[in-house]
């Protein structure tokens, strides 16, 4: 067992595990904080997905102890956020998700998105949501709904694009 | 499910990973992003005694272009090169490949030295590699050498990699004016291992090709009937598609030890070649 320091939304915390202990398991059953899921645990279904300095990555293939020192950011610590407040009022208004297992990844490849690529189309949106599986939804709600916070946040700039021949 | 048991190392520089490498007589696996060992971890394929973090050595994640050759550390990851943080010195092939691997999510902590080393017969890296005629520099505490990349790997998820030796370095040479590439993958869905991959390459300069095949049942492979119809072609008419078939079927029954292709592969390995040969002759 090794003992494991890393700052978890915002907080400075230290816990432990085997080495072989992925972060997604140490951040649900040590830090007890049990928003991130798992879900098939080889990096296909984007369930566990969360920010790792600022980047989204897979939390069931990193080891706990690999995150030493890193800053890692989950579903919960996004309270002063006001582009994740944007993207969860989308969310809820576009019916973007159901049984909501899904969600927790879907939200931070989302913020990526709306972070990363202002200008992304739903042809763009659609693609960078491949490493997400949705059972529920069939997708067309949370391409909406991230569409719909992306016209939000960057409205005039990206009307400027859409009307551009 | 989840990983056996393991020790675990994160060793401060690269000697110090060459050495606990070296004391471990393949008992231990190295760990860089964690894309590909990782999933084989918890499915158990992957069952080391000791893992080797070597994800945060700054020695494997030198970008320079010296003498006409990008030297990329074997730690940069896919996007870093998808963002444009390597210069693309193969006229944009190099950014095209990394924003089709995977998902963004894996691009950002996967390594093109672990694809590489991994060896898996549907990786986008490989394939891309050996068309451009990269190198290697491979490392142990017993010495370094260069290879080829075309000379790496022997087999699925096999190379010539020996027990004690890493990938440190991948060196691209910068391509000229007179370069044009085509590079198709057919795959079940985007982001998906490849079912068939082809990368070609015409030299305009030299009048020369390489065209590589690769995907699930077929490991990268040369094709140099299919390279040499292609170097001799001009521009791109439908017609040209008969004589790709032609030199494909060639290639592909040319590699006796392997089993031939089944209908299905060699149909959408005809497609790939072709439509990679039609962008490559367009652009």
């Amino acid at each position: 067992v090794m003992k494991i320091s890393l700052i978890l939304n915002g907080t400075l915390v230290s816990g432990q595990a085997e080495p072989r202990t992925s972060l997604a398991d140490f951040i649900r059953e040590d830090q007890r904080l049990t928003g991130t899921h798992v879900g098939c645990e080889h990096g296909v279904c984007g369930a566990c997905t969360v920010l790792i300095d600022g980047r989204p990555m897979r939390s069931c293939l990193m080891l706990a102890v690999s995150a030493e020192g890193r800053d890692v950011r989950t579903v919960e610590g996004y309270h002063d956020d006001e582009t994740m407040a944007a993207i969860r009022r989308s969310f809820t208004e576009c019916h973007a998700l159901q049984c909501g297992f899904c969600t927790p990844g879907m939200l931070a490849t989302a913020y990526d998105i709306v972070k990363r690529l202002p200008q992304a189309d739903r042809r763009r949106i659609r693609s960078e949501l491949n490493g997400n599986l949705c059972r529920c939804t069939g997708y067309i709600g949370i391409i909406d709904a991230i569409e719909r916070t992306l016209d939000r946040i960057h409205g005039a700039d990206r009307r400027d694009r859409k009307e551009a021949p | 499910m989840k990983p056996v048991k393991f020790a675990y190392e994160r060793p401060g520089s690269l000697d110090e990973a060459l050495r606990l490498l070296a004391g471990q007589a393949g008992r231990a696996r190295l760990l860089a992003g964690g894309q590909s060992l990782g999933p084989m971890l918890n499915l158990r394929l992957a069952t080391p005694e000791m893992i080797i973090d070597i994800g945060r050595l700054g020695e494997l994640q030198r970008v320079e272009t010296a003498d006409g050759v990008l030297v990329m550390g074997a730690g940069v990851c896919h996007a870093d090169v998808e963002d444009g943080r390597v210069p693309d010195v193969a006229r944009g092939l190099l950014g095209r490949v990394a924003a089709g691997i995977a998902y963004r999510a894996v691009r950002n902590r996967g390594t093109i030295g672990g694809s590489l080393a991994h060896a898996d017969p549907a990786a986008d890296w490989p394939p891309v590699m050996m068309a451009l005629g990269a190198e290697l520099d491979l490392r142990s505490t017993r010495r370094c050498r260069r290879i080829a990349a075309a000379e790496l790997i022997t087999g699925v998820l096999s190379t010539v990699l020996e027990l004690d030796e890493m990938i440190e370095t991948i060196r691209i040479p910068r391509a000229g004016q007179g370069l044009r590439w085509g590079h198709y993958k057919i795959s079940a869905k985007p982001g998906d291992f490849a079912d068939s991959l082809t990368v070609v390459v015409i030299d305009r300069d030299r009048e020369e090709a390489r065209v590589v095949l690769a995907g699930r049942s077929q490991t990268p492979v040369l094709l140099p009937e299919t390279a040499r119809a292609i170097a001799g072609m001009r521009a791109w008419s439908s017609d040209q598609s008969s004589a790709i078939s032609a030199a494909l079927n060639a290639d592909l029954s040319r590699h006796g030890n392997a089993p031939a292709p089944s209908p299905h592969d060699r149909a959408i390995h005809l497609a790939s070649v072709t439509r990679a040969a039609r962008e490559a002759l367009t652009s």
